[in-house]
């Protein structure tokens, strides 16, 4: 048995050693917010917050986290940065197709919790893993500069 | 009577039917007229007066979408629509995915109930804001009645009836039994556009609050009671057959429930995704790979190359073309080629499926729930009204699920079971499995007169046609008009003009519809070789192109737009340039001015754009903003990055590291500019963006380093040659 926490929720969980996070997540706690793009790290769909830290689920093995703390965007609006991230993405209408929303909302909310006034560049550095192939990058970055703006 | 349409693309049978549709005269509204097949007959208390709108008696609202919600903002563009007219309010309706259902749902001026070409918001401005008023004039007789006063002394807002002389109100909600039983209106007068209150507005949109906290439910992430979960693996080359599998493997993997096969394609079900991940790794599969394993990309370009020799059929011919060319000064022969893509949606494809001897239930994200579940039908042998297809939002479309292949193969797979199952493909098999964009190898001839004006324009393009498999009826005389879209209708004045379409079909590859279809293939070839004449002609490619706007006031108005906005002609550092690229497509007007750098080692910084925009009348203009940022992205991706290349019959690419997208360090900063000409037709916008992306990039390109790039994608051509 793996006991893992999620959003401040302890799981006790009858899974291999090997299985990602993602999976965890999605197919066992029901959480689908956490989404698969690609399984190889390369489009950040599947990011989560590792203590506050962000990652890709699909490449962490469930046994590797021991007691971190998870949080999924399930929870995220229940963190300051993450909720003033979720409020601008909404204003900004950033969102199209979203489903890379979920990863990118949780790489902004990291990103602002570290740097609470991002340059241009520093939102580069943190947004450049996460793909959204329905183009919103120009609405994600005035989306973080105006969520900055509101602290 | 709907107006002929300009393009032939993703609808293409569009012209087919809307041919039938001029017979009947007005019949846009067939099966949406209240009363007509629109209209359920048992209403039980329900007012349900047509097929996109229920109203109970609690007063909840339910508008039901027949497109389907890809991140394009249909689902907010037709609810303001409909509660337009009606007069709710946005806050006060709940949205639902339609069924398949081509009773109630067909589009009629696509010929079938679909989402694609752009066409949505076109096909749903009458219509659907016609289903609104009807209900409302409903709702408004049943309160008069009630009152015992006249129709017109009351009026309807936010969902109540107001008798204007009294404030009396009542909710629809109080309405909904009697407004049920009132006469269906025979004459709809809609509402004067200056007093509109929501069209023309930008609401919140209404599917994006569940997408921002991980609650929207996407094909993906639907979860059944007793659902298994199973990764599909199809032979990688097209036609080949699964030989052998490693069954004690997969057994031993932890949570593995079953194998399942077809002659070629293996799915391993297991408990949760990672159990038919792992348990398909494990399986080892061989395959023999049939007929196409010596396909590869030098043999399919040869094909094309040699089809392109070929006099095609004659898409256009004005003038004496080979005369006019004989007589220019100066003439340009050029090759355009433009690669296979893949659609590269983020949301892999997948189906859920609970295929019983009465009976199925399919979950998954569709732009075609008719094609769907007949898929399902001919599958499992049920009859269609016994499969009911749940549509869910889409995470991407982009043309790929204008296709159902899918769904018949994960309906041929889950008819071996008999519990639900959620059957997906991996990235790597949504990318090597999928139908791509044709290749097209373009060969155009032009020509200058004395004056520097274009005198002759030959345009003859080779590639697959889409239409032949995807919609047959919709060929004329065996074109497949797609292929031409954006290349015989050029927005400027040419005296001879000859285009020619040769079919050329892929071995070993399935095409299908991509972002821009038509229009993001020539416009390509069109405003490239514009701007290569306007060099030829040595005049600046902004004036070049306005010589011959002189009859087209609107294409005149958004290349002015884009220029001016765009700071046209002002000075720019070294290794900048401006490129620029106007069209016509989907109806709608649109010019793009891209600033680009090129580094002294030719990495290609994409700085901004500035896109001017008329699509007629506007319902929604921020999300007008969004498709044409996006789009652009998305072509500009295309243009850069990507190509589906073959080896062995298998394709090369497989994930996003070789497949790459655009990242937010790489993308422009885009900015939109509306200048609607509200008298006009209304057009569409979801594809409009993507067209302009590759022709303003190559023209930006050539201006900041005299380097004139034919061929798609760029960034292999340029990068690592330093200058």
């Amino acid at each position: 048995m793996i006991t893992i926490r999620v959003n401040n929720e302890s799981h006790q969980l009858d899974v291999t050693d090997d299985m990602p996070l993602l999976w965890v997540l999605r197919d066992i706690l029901g959480l689908t917010g956490t989404k698969y793009g690609c399984g190889v790290a390369q489009c950040g769909a599947c990011t989560i917050h590792i203590d506050g830290i962000p990652a890709r689920a699909c490449q962490l093995p469930v046994s590797l986290i021991g007691d971190r703390h998870i949080t999924t965007i399930e929870a995220i609006g229940n963190t300051k940065e993450g909720a003033r991230i979720q409020a601008a993405w909404l204003q900004n209408q950033v969102i199209q197709c979203g489903y890379c929303q979920s990863g990118q909302i949780m790489a902004a909310t990291a990103l602002l919790r570290d740097n609470p006034n991002p340059t241009d560049d520093d939102i580069d550095d943190a947004m450049s893993g996460n793909i959204c192939r329905c183009g919103t990058y120009v609405r994600i970055r005035e989306a973080i500069h105006q969520a900055a703006n509101n602290a | 009577m709907p107006k002929p349409r300009d393009i032939g693309a993703v609808l293409n049978r569009r012209a087919f039917f809307q041919g039938s549709l001029a017979l009947g005269g007005g019949m846009l509204l067939s099966g949406m007229i209240p009363g007509l097949p629109g209209a359920q007959a048992d209403t039980g208390g329900v007012f349900n007066p047509n097929a996109f709108i229920r109203i109970d008696r609690s007063g909840g609202i339910t508008l039901i979408m027949r497109h389907a919600e890809m991140g394009q903002g249909i689902y907010t563009g037709i609810a303001m629509l409909i509660a337009e007219e009606l007069e709710v309010d946005l806050e006060q309706v709940v949205l639902e995915a339609a069924p398949a259902d081509p009773s109630r749902y067909t589009d009629s001026a696509a010929g079938e109930e679909v989402t694609g070409g752009s066409a949505s918001t076109r096909d749903s401005w009458l219509p659907l804001r016609q289903a609104g008023a009807a209900a409302r004039i409903m709702l408004v007789a049943a309160a008069a009645a009630r009152w015992n006063v006249l129709p017109k002394s009351c009026a309807a807002q936010h969902g109540q009836i107001i008798h204007v002389l009294t404030g009396r109100t009542l909710s629809y909600g109080d309405l909904a039994e009697e407004a049920a039983l009132q006469k269906v209106p025979e004459k709809i007068i809609l509402k004067d556009p200056s007093t509109f209150r929501l069209i023309g507005t930008s609401p919140q949109r209404l599917d994006t609050k569940p997408k921002s906290n991980g609650t929207a439910i996407f094909g993906m992430d639907v979860r059944v009671p007793g659902m298994k979960i199973g990764r599909i693996m199809a032979s990688p080359v097209q036609g080949g057959r699964l030989i052998s599998y490693d069954s004690v493997a997969v057994r031993a993997i932890a949570g593995v429930v079953d194998i399942i096969t077809l002659p070629d394609v293996i799915a391993v079900i297991g408990d949760h995704s990672w159990a038919a991940i792992k348990g398909l790794e494990a399986a080892n599969p061989q395959w023999d790979p049939g007929p196409h394993a010596a396909v590869s990309t030098k043999i399919l370009m040869d094909d094309l190359r040699r089809a392109s020799d070929r006099t095609g059929l004659v898409a256009k011919n004005t003038g004496d073309v080979d005369a006019a060319l004989a007589a220019c000064s100066h003439q340009i022969d050029a090759v355009y080629e433009l690669p296979f893509l893949a659609h590269a949606a983020l949301e892999p494809i997948n189906t859920t499926l609970h295929i019983r001897p009465d009976g199925a239930d399919v979950w998954v994200g569709t732009q075609v729930p008719v094609r769907a579940r007949q898929e399902v039908a001919n599958a499992t042998g049920l009859p269609p009204e016994k499969i009911a297809i749940h549509n869910h939002v889409i995470g991407g479309g982009f043309g790929r699920r204008l296709d159902s292949g899918s769904i018949g193969q994960a309906a041929r797979l889950a008819k071996q079971i008999s519990y639900p199952v959620k059957l997906f493909w991996t990235r790597e098999e949504d990318i090597q499995q999928d139908q791509f964009r044709p290749f097209y190898y373009d060969r155009i001839s032009a020509g200058l007169n004395k004056q520097r004006r274009i005198a002759a324009w030959k345009h003859r393009t080779t590639g697959s046609y889409v239409t032949t498999r995807w919609a047959p009826e919709g060929l004329q005389n065996g074109l497949d008009t797609d292929t031409v879209d954006g290349a015989t209708e050029t927005p400027y004045a040419i005296p001879a003009q000859r285009n020619e379409s040769v079919q050329c079909e892929p071995e070993g590859l399935t095409t299908l519809w991509w972002r821009g279809v038509g229009p993001t293939h020539n416009i390509f070839v069109v405003e490239g070789m514009i701007d290569e004449l306007a060099h030829l002609a040595e005049t600046d490619p902004l004036d070049f192109r306005r010589s011959m706007l002189g009859h087209s006031p609107r294409g005149l108005k958004v290349l002015n737009e884009a220029a001016s906005k765009s700071g046209w002609g002002t000075p720019l550092p070294a290794g900048h340039g401006r490129g620029i690229a106007l069209h016509y497509s989907f109806q709608t007007w649109a010019a793009t001015v891209l600033e680009v750098r090129v580094t002294r080692d030719n990495d290609i910084r994409l700085i901004w754009a500035d896109t001017a925009v008329d699509c007629g009348p506007i319902v929604f203009p921020d999300a007008i903003k969004a498709q044409i940022q996006g789009g652009l992205i998305f072509g500009l991706t295309m243009a850069l990055y990507n190509e589906i290349t073959v080896t062995n019959g298998r394709v090369d690419q497989s994930n996003f590291h070789d497949y790459r997208m655009m990242r937010i360090n790489e993308a422009p900063d885009i900015r939109v500019h509306l200048v609607p000409d509200l008298s006009a037709d209304i057009g569409g916008i979801g594809e409009v963006g993507t067209v302009a992306a590759a022709p303003a990039l190559a023209n930006a390109i050539f201006a900041a380093t005299g380097r004139r790039l034919r061929r798609i994608p760029f960034v292999p051509q340029i990068a690592g040659k330093s200058t």
